[in-house]
């Protein structure tokens, strides 16, 4: 058994990764190609047929302009708004959680043990016409006597920015967790003042959590369609609710898969230029300090 | 009487809202977190809480009375122990699947340095960034192309097919730590590459295997998206709760959640108090 495994010794990572990477091919990068060629082809369900038919491409886009706007706009605002809440609580965490860190971390995960659907059906009671939030805001008048908070877009930006909270958290955690202590000691030692050594030396250190929470936020909010469809109203509807009744009331394939194809570039084409901001700016000037 | 005061007052008054300043500038911190993590439970607590309560019509949304009824008859309501059931099976099928497969491409990616090794990387990263409608779609294409009916066994191979990812990454940070002296010891001791690998290496890495099977169980179980597309008749948990968000939602609905997240919890519990007697002891 030995000398099989010296003789074949170049084989074995391979034979290792052909099981789970073949899963990946067949079942990832397959249904991406019939995607794609589901964007370029023409016809009535069941029967597509292919045909370079780019102007799926357009029609989407036109067609559904205000979803894609919209779409990115509440995915940004979500993912700015989760990155405030986050920040300050992972700092704390991995600075003042002492042998506690592993216990705070684990309440932080722990709400999101609850299924997806069923905490944003909380929400919905909570931010219910009856309930206690949309009262407060009647008596301080921040709301009309008859506004609401359920169906309106602030309803489904919360929603978002909560769910995909530990997608924020954790890497941050992460980031902030490995700073060395003395680093930011040493910042004091040389006068400088708690909110200079913060943005010299911890902020810098802790942009690599930054961006990987941003990356794992942003993402799955831009195609989401779940907090439109049950905190919000067709008013509210983005590009994932499109997407998701072209595909499963409509059966409009060809159009429905074009918008995928375009919300994952525009997507890309996002991350691509935040990396750059954040890479070639803030990540250098980071290192000079 | 009162003329005579100020300046006494000023004297004391100063160091005194410099100390309270002080103390907000020292505990602003722990405020914010505390309330962040309120923030965290406040719909968990209103799902718990709800879960007692008496509905008088067919959706749970406002409170109408304690009752224990909903906790003494859970799966009274049609069609939710069969939902329940499914999520299971497809979690505890898809987790054993998908952590041999991320496991062993773990090995590779970690232990030899081989021709394509970038382009591996690569796969196992995109779907991670790719949004879970797209991929929920694109299979759906695939099934309809390849004629396949969908049903449990679609979800299952979707299932499979996002877990892996997730599996390699947590097995491979487990690796990356991993002392490989001990394994040039069990072979300098005479044992083969299969006995020092199931003797040595397994052992070592089995907290991570552990790990990633949690994970993938877990996001197997809460999958709404994929399943969503590609479920065909069968019906799992959170389909359950999607198709009862329209209709009607039961109170059974907050039980079962509330019992799921009961157990995670303290089966997380258990692992970090396990962690930190075993980290004492070392």
């Amino acid at each position: 058994m030995g000398r099989f495994f010296h003789r074949t010794r170049w084989a074995t990572p391979y034979a290792l990764l052909t099981p789970g990477t073949a899963w990946l091919v067949v079942f990832f990068v397959v249904p991406m190609a019939y995607l794609a060629k589901m964007a370029l082809s023409q016809g009535l369900f069941p029967l597509f047929s292919f045909g370079w038919a780019w102007s799926n491409f357009s029609d989407a886009v036109s067609a559904y302009r205000t979803q894609f706007v919209r779409s990115l706009e509440y995915a940004g605002i979500a993912t700015v708004a989760a990155l405030l809440i986050s920040y300050p609580l992972a700092y704390w965490i991995a600075f003042r959680g002492g042998r506690w860190k592993n216990l705070f971390l684990l309440l932080v995960i722990a709400p999101f043990f609850v299924t997806y659907l069923i905490r944003t059906l909380a929400w919905e009671t909570i931010l219910s016409d009856g309930g206690p939030v949309v009262a407060v805001l009647r008596d301080v008048h921040v709301l009309g006597a008859d506004g609401r908070l359920l169906a309106t877009s602030a309803a489904v930006i919360a929603g978002i920015t909560y769910n995909f909270l530990p997608f924020m958290v954790l890497p941050l955690y992460v980031s902030l967790e490995q700073i060395d202590g003395r680093l930011i000691e040493a910042a004091g030692d040389l006068y400088s003042n708690p909110v200079v050594s913060f943005s010299r030396v911890t902020l810098p250190l802790s942009l690599p959590g930054v961006f990987a929470g941003v990356l794992l936020t942003f993402i799955p909010a831009a195609g989401d369609f779940i907090n439109a469809q049950l905190l919000g109203t067709p008013q509210q509807y983005m590009i994932g609710n499109v997407i998701q009744s072209q595909f499963l009331s409509l059966r409009n394939y060809p159009t429905a898969a074009a918008l995928s194809f375009v919300l994952m570039g525009a997507i890309l084409v996002l991350v691509l230029i935040f990396a750059r901001i954040l890479g070639t700016d803030r990540l250098t000037a980071g290192a000079a300090a | 009487m009162t003329a005579a005061t100020p300046a006494v007052e000023l004297t004391t008054r100063l160091p005194a809202t410099t100390r309270a300043w002080r103390f907000v500038r020292r505990h602003v911190l722990d405020v914010y977190a505390l309330l962040a993590l309120a923030y965290l439970f406040l719909p968990i607590g209103i799902v718990v809480a709800f879960s007692f309560n008496n509905p008088l019509g067919r959706f749970n949304y406002t409170w109408q009375g304690f009752t224990f009824t909903n906790w003494t008859h859970p799966l009274s309501y049609p069609g939710l122990g069969g939902a329940i059931r499914v999520s299971i099976e497809i979690a505890l099928l898809s987790a054993l699947v998908s952590t041999l497969l991320g496991t062993l491409i773990a090995l590779a990616l970690v232990r030899y340095t081989f021709r394509g090794s970038a382009t591996t990387n690569l796969l196992i990263f995109i779907p991670m960034t790719t949004p879970e409608i797209v991929m929920g779609a694109s299979l759906l294409t695939l099934f309809l192309n390849w004629k396949i009916p969908q049903g449990f066994g679609t979800i299952l191979i979707a299932h499979i097919m996002f877990n892996i990812s997730y599996v390699v990454v947590t097995v491979r940070a487990r690796l990356v730590g991993f002392d490989r002296h001990l394994e040039e010891a069990a072979m300098d001791l005479g044992a083969n590459e299969l006995v020092t690998f199931w003797r040595v290496t397994l052992p070592l890495i089995a907290p991570g295997i552990l790990a990633a099977s949690l994970l993938a169980f877990a996001l197997s179980i809460d999958d709404f998206v994929i399943t969503y597309f590609n479920a065909g008749t069968v019906t799992t948990f959170p389909l359950f709760v999607w198709g009862a968000a329209r209709v009607a939602v039961p109170p059974q609905i907050n039980v079962v959640g509330t019992a799921i997240f009961a157990i995670a919890v303290l089966g997380m519990l258990a692992n970090i108090l396990v962690q930190n007697r075993r980290a004492k002891r070392a």
